[in-house]
């Protein structure tokens, strides 16, 4: 009667059972670190005086953060981390031109399930939408991976999201996981696996889970986790290759918490600065707003540009509002080439960049200046998150960001 | 040991603690001079070496960054204590040598600035009018950790 997570972690520490609560060691058969969190990674192990990296063909390092460089201290940490890559002999290296590392893992066939994927990164738990269990460590726990091949985890308890309801015209997998966050709080799920099932999630896309488990870390989840089926084996076998094995959870675990969540009258949700937690339905809200981000490892893909290309077809952005739009990885932009939504995009008076993190954590590109606001499809609003500590982000689905745009405030698509 | 707490409130976040700008850099120094800026522009020439934090709960939410804890570390903090803490945070200031100390209870009994005082040994956290709230005992290897900077050095000098 174990759950998902206990039982892939049992599997990955070669136990017969482990429970909540347990420390174990798991082998890991996926590490991802990116340029941003990389050169710390690369400088603890070295640090640690090891030598050889524990398996060359289990890490994966894309440049998705600054790219291209911006400035020269950039340019410098990417060149630490191609010499890295030069020097182990890492197989799976994507320079600038590839995208968004939670968006590339999946689709390369990185991610299968059943596996244990860490990522110096928070949002790795987006993973998790394919079965298997994804965690964010920090850099000085990658570099003991990189040199063993394994790390410590204490086993989580699990809350399960049993989500029920037909959502409603122009409601998202975001307005779901917006609202779960809002009724949760910033620390409602802290060292739990936040594992999203029923049947509104089983009628989801793989991309739509991708956007629940994206966000578990912002309620303080160790993870997010969807149960395997037909979808996620068809997205699977078609981009990879590698062994998979698929867990569920029994419901009758001990440490299985279920919460009922119903968003049959679910309406468009925004979340407020400067918490994720601080979410209300957009109706409830009245804001201006300067800019506009369409894109990231939550709201980057095809289905979000073709959601948001449906509502901008024939409209103009407002006057006073400027609208970015960064598919999150080279084949999600190629579709949107060949469907002609970078068109709708541009004509519309969008700016369109390469695939990249852009403006989500304000060190890049599309930064706001003191008192402005952006609306942002991207995961978090923290104070300063897109740039000036003055400045206010607001997040949102797709859709409300395009409709936002024609409106230059808040709104719900009609 | 003893020092001036400095106070913030519930949910400090790893943007906080060390905006996304300035993850580019590594070093311990530039770290620092950003360190908690967002919320106090003069935190870093403030705080002294051996100084607190006091904190509400879920204080290192967010990103998997370990700029955090290292520019923590620079400005000098000697621990920091908070109701609650968020999961990657807590593994990553362990990591580098900061220690967090859970103590409920924490937030109401501290003013900002006041000079506390803190014993590792006996788990507890005295105000200066001499009010103590206990907190969770850290587990031996884990001292030993931070005592010696980090897993790093603590690794290093195990071989």
């Amino acid at each position: 009667m174990p759950t998902m997570s206990e039982k892939i972690l049992a599997k990955a520490s070669n136990k017969d059972n482990v429970e909540a609560g347990d420390i174990i060691i798991a082998n890991i058969d996926v590490a991802m670190t990116h340029d941003l969190t990389g050169p710390l990674s690369v400088q603890s192990f070295e640090k640690i005086g090891a030598e050889k990296v524990w398996d060359s063909s289990k890490i994966v390092i894309p440049f998705d953060h600054q790219v291209p460089a911006d400035s020269i201290d950039s340019a410098n940490n990417h060149i630490i981390m191609r010499d890295f890559v030069e020097k182990q002999n890492i197989e799976h290296f994507y320079d600038v031109n590839q995208g968004v590392c939670h968006q590339i893992l999946p689709e390369l066939g990185h991610v299968v399930p059943g596996e244990v994927i860490v990522g110096a990164d928070s949002h790795t738990c987006t993973h998790g939408a394919l079965g298997a269990f994804a965690t964010g460590i920090g850099s000085t726990d990658m570099a003991m991976v990189f040199a063993e091949g394994n790390l410590w985890f204490k086993v989580p308890e699990t809350n399960r999201f049993n989500v029920t309801g037909a959502l409603k015209d122009n409601v998202y997998a975001k307005d779901v996981i917006l609202h779960i966050i809002g009724k949760m709080g910033a620390d409602g799920s802290t060292y739990k696996a936040c594992e999203f099932g029923g049947e509104t999630v089983s009628d989801m896309s793989v991309s739509d889970r991708m956007v629940l488990c994206n966000m578990a870390i912002e309620m303080g989840g160790k993870t997010g986790l969807v149960e395997p089926d037909k979808k996620t084996i068809d997205y699977v076998e078609k981009r990879s290759n590698k062994p998979y094995e698929v867990f569920k959870t029994d419901l009758d675990s001990p440490s299985l918490n279920i919460i009922d969540i119903d968003v049959s009258d679910l309406e468009p949700q925004v979340a407020c600065p400067h918490n994720v937690d601080n979410v209300r339905p957009v109706s409830e809200v009245d804001q201006e707003i300067d800019q506009v981000f369409l894109g990231s490892c939550t709201n980057g893909r095809i289905s979000d540009l073709r959601d948001a290309a449906k509502i901008l077809k024939g409209n103009k952005v407002a006057r006073n509002t400027r609208m970015l739009v960064i598919p999150a990885s080279k084949e999600v932009y190629t579709k949107a080439l060949d469907e002609g939504l970078i068109k709708i995009f541009v004509e519309a008076g969008a700016l369109v960049s390469a695939p990249c993190c852009g403006p989500c954590l304000g060190g890049h590109t599309g930064i706001i200046g003191p008192g402005e606001v952006s609306l942002s499809t991207s995961n978090r609003n923290f104070k300063g998150r897109q740039g000036s500590p003055d400045g206010k982000v607001f997040l949102s689905s797709a859709a409300v960001a395009a409709a936002s745009a024609i409106e230059g405030k808040i709104v719900a698509p009609e | 040991m003893k020092g001036t707490a400095w106070k913030f409130g519930n949910d400090i976040d790893t943007d906080i603690i060390v905006p996304g700008r300035y993850l580019i850099y590594t070093d311990e120094e530039t770290l620092a001079k950003h360190c908690m800026e967002g919320l106090d522009p003069d935190f870093d020439r403030k705080c002294k070496k051996g100084d607190f934090i006091v904190a509400g709960s879920n204080f290192g939410c967010g990103s998997s960054r370990e700029h955090a804890p290292i520019a923590l570390k620079g400005v000098g903090v000697a621990a920091v204590i908070a109701e609650s803490f968020a999961r990657i945070f807590y593994r990553n200031a362990t990591n580098v040598g900061v220690p967090l100390l859970e103590a409920p209870g924490i937030s109401k009994l501290i003013e900002d600035g006041e000079e506390i005082t803190v014993d590792m040994q006996n788990a507890t956290i005295t105000s200066q009018n001499g009010e103590t709230v206990t907190f969770k005992k850290l587990p031996p290897f884990m001292l030993e950790i931070l005592n010696q900077g980090g897993l790093i050095e603590y690794l290093k000098n195990k071989r």
